[in-house]
């Protein structure tokens, strides 16, 4: 019915923050190609158990795409080597037999490292707490309806929104920057009549604490908008740039 | 102790208002001496934490994802519905009522039932002022979609990701409060016991899975909102970390367990090929708004579809349920499948998979008008299978995907712990025996955004306000046990590792406790499962430590609890002999094969209270209908 395939993977084993690291090599297969990326890893990980070793620490939940907890670096690319793609959706019908896989966990300052490919992403919550929503409490929301939104606006936003929180985009970015991160988020909700409010002082607070946290910044090398599995784009980042000048210039804050 | 829902008096529209006026309020400047506990960040419990922060209770949120924004709600894809009628087309509060209490077989108690229909579109209103992009008309108001088991249109929706957007509403709520110092989040914790300390739910134990230590937390509250149990059947459509076993240890203290062998098994996933295969993927149940589910007419027709001439094909659900056609409820389309692909009709290679085929829809709208309904969902498809569906129809087989039964919770959303909430997906109430597609977000949100703040006041407005304290010895035994617990597992160093034991009981309680049931299959599944207990502690293999990160040892632990939960499930099956919505009983069925209620001796809740040394105690809660005559469903 399938194919199969061989492969050497070379994955980084760390056993926590304070220890070294280095790469592994490990021989697998033959794996049917119609194994996604992490099954393969499930695989390796129940060879390595029964052998008496340590199998290897990844984070992934959902397999579908969408929650966002599932990430590596395989061969230099976050996510893999398909674009548009979480690690969890790549398929080994992308790799040719023999081929050799490099996986490396996501690496960034903001993002320390906790064991083998998990790597510790709290900072990304901690910028959308600094003003990732809009401040409604429950309760007291108007009729739905009452407030109309283009649907070419509702669209655009929900672009931005696709969002998963993954951190691709951060270990993609040769600078460590979590822009398209903090644009993608910016751009939903300044794109809707909702967010206007606080439009200004959501650009700067995410921002600041963007900067507080160790997040470099953009220098349009484009590899967050290459890695990003959801294809959130870079005009984000140029929105967050406007959104965010316009802040400065108008905002009665300091 | 007889089970008291407590349902307010008064007619069926009333009831809410006059509980909410009934229920006793704790004074604005003493809400900050409360603590609650909320374990679970989906939007049940993302909602419900948001809300009572905002209301000034002091919150601990807990989710063992690394941020509360990966909640398995996360992956809900078609929609919410509410009662708005924007479309004119009939709709009202009732009729939601009505269909989702039709659409549970009649085995939901109406009083939430009705509840849950008019929080709904609170629940829009909400959503949208918090920025939901949810999908518009070019006019700029709302727009909806068709869903199963409904005849109007009330299903709002962001293209194929409805549940990302609303959890990320609900998140963005939580975090506004973190920020502001109201929740202490704590993420990478996993729940590992209840505290119920003089009687009622004061604490948690939970493990910091970084570095492994056991933590106990205090409060005057604990809601739990830690989703369903699906995973009991190791492929289901659920996240790989969904597991029972906050909702199970918390049975185990003394909470009653509601009808656990309702299971949803949802009609439109990829089917499965591999014995690797980790979980399944749901293709949601929009789709079938335009897909056709068809079968050969000829058992064992071997062609590919595109040689397959129309005359030959057999589209069963458009031929055997004429007025809802391909929107027959999740329960009705799953078993139809399972029943062509019985009879040899099934397609693709191992012959487990119908097909949902959109050549009509894309002739009729253009491909373009398809590809924005459902674009991503065809590039999920793609992705897992490398076949487009413009081109080829998709394949699609039954599998689990979320669980009616939970935890018994009265109409303040209360266990039979007192100050012990369950919430959402991970407590039975508003489902009864099938869950009609897009009111499990629905569901979650009413509770966490509405129902909850308002019925916590009541209980806590007659709890003391004292300071507690986790040195009590409730906590230090709760604590020690999990301590044991977890030595135990990590002891046995046996031969077979943990998923070769889930994927066994999986296989077990597929074959015998899944779309359809029988008393030889369940009565020698009920003997099987506590041979794989046995073995399981005498023999798994759990590398590493306890104090590390070790997903092993927290995959173990699950497991472990799936197996006894999994006893629970197959004897409650065995007592429902009846045939109601999910739960199909092959004794019990009529002549068309249709499910066939029994209402003279199942119209009741079954709730199973844990015995230490005995099998759990069966009792029940009589469901009363007083404002819908229970029929037999018909969808022809």
């Amino acid at each position: 019915m399938s194919d199969t395939i061989r492969l050497t993977l070379k994955i980084w084993r760390q056993h926590d923050p304070a220890s070294p690291g280095a790469l592994r090599e490990y021989a697998v297969g033959p794996l049917s190609t119609e194994m996604s990326f992490l099954e393969m890893l499930d695989v390796l990980n129940e060879d390595l158990a029964l052998k008496g070793e340590e199998p290897v620490v990844f984070d992934h939940d959902c397999r579908e795409g969408i929650c966002g907890m599932c990430g590596a670096v395989v061969n230099g690319r976050a996510h893999g080597p398909q674009p548009g793609t979480t690690l969890c959706q790549l398929h080994l019908r992308h790799f040719r037999d023999g081929d050799t896989v490099v996986i490396e966990p996501f690496r960034a300052g903001a993002f320390p490292l906790l064991r083998d490919l998990a790597v510790d992403r709290s900072a990304f919550d901690v910028v959308i707490a600094a003003g990732g929503y809009v401040s409604v409490n429950t309760g007291g929301a108007p009729e739905a309806n009452t407030i109309p939104v283009p649907q070419a606006a509702a669209e655009k936003a929900l672009d931005a929104a696709e969002c998963i929180g993954c951190g691709a985009c951060v270990a993609a970015c040769p600078n460590a920057a979590a822009m398209l991160f903090v644009g993608a988020k910016v751009s939903h909700l300044a794109l809707l009549p909702q967010g206007a409010p606080e439009r200004d002082r959501r650009a700067l607070d995410m921002v600041r604490r963007m900067d507080q946290l160790g997040f470099g910044n953009c220098s349009n090398e484009r590899e967050c908008e290459a890695a990003c599995p959801k294809g959130v784009s870079i005009g984000n980042i140029a929105r967050l740039n406007r959104e965010f000048l316009r802040a400065s210039l108008r905002s009665e804050e300091e | 102790m007889p089970l008291d829902a407590q349902i307010p008096s008064g007619p069926l529209a009333e009831k809410w208002d006059r509980h909410r006026f009934n229920l006793k309020l704790v004074n604005p400047a003493n809400k900050r001496k409360y603590s609650v506990i909320v374990v679970g960040a989906g939007l049940a419990g993302a909602s419900a934490a948001a809300s009572l922060a905002e209301l000034g209770y002091q919150v601990k949120v807990f989710c063992l994802q690394d941020s509360p924004r990966r909640g398995h709600s996360i992956a809900a894809q078609g929609g919410i519905n509410a009662a708005k009628n924007y479309r004119n087309d009939g709709d009202s509060i009732f009729r939601l009522f009505y269909d989702t209490i039709k659409g549970g077989d009649f085995r939901a108690r109406e009083a939430n039932v009705y509840r849950l229909a008019q929080i709904s579109n609170e629940i829009i209103d909400q959503c949208v002022a918090q920025g939901v992009p949810f999908a518009r008309e070019y006019g700029g108001g709302l727009a909806n979609r068709s869903f199963g088991g409904a005849q109007v249109s009330r299903t709002f929706y962001a293209r194929g990701q409805t549940g990302q957007q609303l959890l990320l509403g609900a998140y963005g709520a939580l975090m506004r409060q973190v920020g502001q110092g109201r929740v202490t989040m704590l993420s990478r914790r996993e729940m590992l016991d209840l505290v119920v300390d003089e009687g009622r739910a004061q604490g948690i134990i939970v493990r910091n899975m970084i570095n492994g230590e056991l933590e106990t937390h205090a409060a005057h509250a604990v809601v739990l909102a830690t989703g369903g149990y699906g995973n009991a059947y190791f492929l289901s459509t659920n996240a790989m970390a969904s597991n029972v076993t906050a909702a199970f240890r918390a049975y185990k203290r003394g909470a009653w367990f509601a009808n656990p062998c309702f299971v949803q098994i949802h009609p439109t996933c990829i089917p499965v090929h591999g014995t690797y295969q980790s979980k399944l993927t749901l293709m949601s149940e929009s789709l079938r708004n335009d897909g056709r589910v068809w079968v050969p007419r000829q058992a064992g027709d071997q062609r590919p579809p595109s040689r397959i001439p129309e005359a030959e094909r057999d589209y069963f659900l458009e031929n055997k349920y004429p007025s809802f056609g391909n929107l027959v409820p999740r329960d009705v389309a799953s078993r139809n499948a399972k029943e062509q692909c019985d009879q040899g009709k099934g397609v693709g290679s191992t012959g487990l998979a119908v097909y949902l085929d959109f050549a009509e829809a894309i002739q009729r709208e253009g491909q373009a008008a398809i590809l924005k309904k459902y674009g991503n969902l065809f590039q999920m498809y793609e992705k897992i299978t490398a076949v487009d569906p413009v081109k080829e129809p998709m394949m699609i087989y039954p599998a689990v995907h979320y669980t009616m039964g939970g935890l018994w919770v009265d109409y303040n959303l209360m266990s039979t712990v007192p100050g012990l909430f369950v919430l959402g997906e991970a407590n039975f109430s508003d489902h009864g025996a099938n869950r009609l597609g897009a009111s499990a977000l629905m569901q979650g949100l009413a509770d966490g955004y509405f129902i909850l703040p308002a019925t916590i006041g009541g209980y806590l407005a007659q709890t003391p306000a004292q300071a507690l304290n986790p040195d009590r010895p409730a906590f230090v035994e709760a604590r020690q046990a999990s301590e044991n617990r977890l030595a135990r597992l990590l002891a046995a160093r046996g031969k077979r590792t943990i998923d070769d034991f889930h994927r066994e009981l999986g296989l077990l309680l597929w074959d015998s406790c899944g779309m359809a049931r029988n008393e030889a299959g369940l009565r020698r599944a009920l003997a099987r499962v506590p041979e794989i207990r046995e073995e399981f502690w005498r023999n798994v293999l759990v590398p590493g430590t306890s104090a590390e990160l070790n997903q092993s040892l927290e995959r173990a632990g699950r497991v472990a609890d799936f197996i006894e939960f999994a006893e629970l499930m197959i004897t409650d099956a065995l007592a429902r002999t009846e045939s109601c919505g999910c739960h199909f009983r092959e004794e019990s069925q009529t002549s068309e094969n249709e499910a066939r209620r029994d209402d003279a001796n199942f119209s009741h809740v079954t709730a199973w209270e844990y015995q230490t040394a005995a099998a759990p105690v069966e009792h029940r809660e009589p469901l009363a209908f007083e404002n819908v005559t229970p029929s037999q469903r018909s969808y022809k």
